[in-house]
């Protein structure tokens, strides 16, 4: 059995550890509520620019834009979203599996755009072709950091660098659920607007375009891009401090459970220590007799 | 006898900023820009830089918009705008000094210099000043 000052020096240890874990969960329970703000603030944009990209496409038909045209997909990029740092339970490691799962039994020449460090370092070290990295995304997500890497995604597609282009990131779903998800970035396919393929054809509505719907589209398109990649940043960052959050609650809880382990089993051995005490001053009395 | 009225959503990247009844507005389309009414027939365009003008009961107020676009549906409009400000949120003193950046980066012609993107940085901030000074 261990000593009792060894039992004393780790109640210590672990109680200084409830101590960070605590306080960690402290900062990303509010964090996390200004993040889970911005994804819903921002998803009524995102929202609204896919209705709107889904009817554009729809009366305007087979346009050809450079980021509608299909091509056989030989060269894929994957625009990889994690967290910069740790200490989030599985929510890193849930995106990367995503990943290499989807990387399974793939043929095709494969290229990845990394946001967030952890996504950066797991697929360098695995000697992963990257053709951009965007480290460092702070708390606040900015626009700009969207913008960036769309305007590269968008350069490389246009180039033919790119066949099709995935987005992977973790979707906040609540405090307690991300569900990593994949979604195809390029060739870009405009979403069926949900009430019209309901209802069919009859409810497509005439608009009157203002320039033409061509143009509408070349510009909605990158818009659209950019607020993909946005609202993955979002949803990320808000789903990464609930996981830490969860994960610290956790680790509060355990080292709880610990403390008192050991707390049990530092009385036992003390209570023993005193017995054995007892007994020896007995013991030496009667032979002293 | 109440105004006809139409409903009017500003919405933003980062939020929905403005989202009320109005009885009209004028909106700086890319090809020029257009008044619409309740009851307008559908229409979608693309917005340039600009003043969203909004007449809403007898009152009449500005919001700057950087570009974006607008959807016309069934009397209600819907402004994607890339970023979007009421006149009341501007910090006139911000835009202000935007403004004077963006004439100096113009002015000093250095070869590096993104003309475009200092142009744009130019309207935008004046596009704020003169929502604030009506």
């Amino acid at each position: 059995m261990a000593s009792l000052r060894d039992l004393r020096r780790r109640i210590k240890s672990t109680e200084n550890m409830q101590k960070i874990t605590k306080a960690m969960k402290a900062v990303s329970a509010a964090k996390m509520r200004r993040a889970q703000d911005a994804v819903l603030a921002a998803r009524p944009y995102s929202k609204r620019i896919r209705g709107v990209l889904g009817r554009v496409a729809l009366a305007s038909g087979a346009v050809k834009h450079p980021l509608l045209a299909v091509r056989e997909p030989k060269k894929v990029c994957y625009v990889i979203i994690t967290a910069d740092r740790g200490l989030c339970g599985g929510f890193n490691g849930n995106v990367i599996r995503r990943v290499t799962q989807e990387l399974k039994g793939a043929v095709t020449e494969i290229s990845m755009i990394t946001a967030g460090r952890k996504g950066y370092d797991f697929f360098r070290k695995r000697g992963y072709n990257i053709d951009g990295q965007f480290i460092g995304l702070g708390e606040d997500i900015k626009y700009h950091t969207a913008q960036e890497i769309s305007s590269l995604v968008i350069k490389k597609y246009t180039e033919a660098e790119y066949d099709e282009v995935y987005l992977v990131y973790s979707q906040f779903v609540n405090v307690l659920v991300q569900k990593p998800v994949v979604m195809k970035l390029l060739p870009a396919e405009p979403p069926a607007e949900e009430g019209q393929a309901k209802e069919g054809q009859a409810q497509k509505v005439n608009y009157i375009f203002e320039p033409a719907a061509e143009d509408v589209l070349a510009e909605l398109l990158p818009k659209y891009l950019e607020n993909a990649i946005y609202q993955g940043l979002l949803e990320s960052k808000a789903g990464e401090q609930s996981a830490r959050m969860t994960a610290m609650d956790n680790a509060t809880q355990n080292a709880s459970d610990m403390i008192s382990k050991l707390t049990l089993s530092m009385n036992r051995a003390r209570q023993a220590a005193i017995t054995r005490e007892i007994s020896e001053i007995v013991g030496g009395a009667a032979a002293l007799e | 006898m109440s105004e006809k009225t139409q409903r009017l959503d500003i919405v933003t990247p980062e939020k929905k900023i403005f989202s009320e009844d109005i009885r009209f507005f004028v909106a700086p389309g890319s090809e020029g820009e257009l008044g619409v009414l309740p009851d307008h027939a559908a229409l979608i365009t693309a917005l340039k830089i600009g003043l969203l003008r909004i007449e809403q009961e007898g009152k009449k107020f500005n919001i700057a918009v950087s570009g974006g676009f607008l959807e016309v549906r069934d009397s209600k409009a819907t402004v994607l705008a890339t970023a979007a400000e009421r006149a009341e949120d501007i910090d006139v003193d911000r835009a202000e000094a935007a403004k004077q950046r963006a004439e100096q980066r113009l002015a000093s012609k250095t070869p590096d210099l993104d003309v475009l993107r200092a142009e744009l940085a130019l309207k935008r901030a004046i596009n704020r000043l003169k929502a604030t000074g009506r």
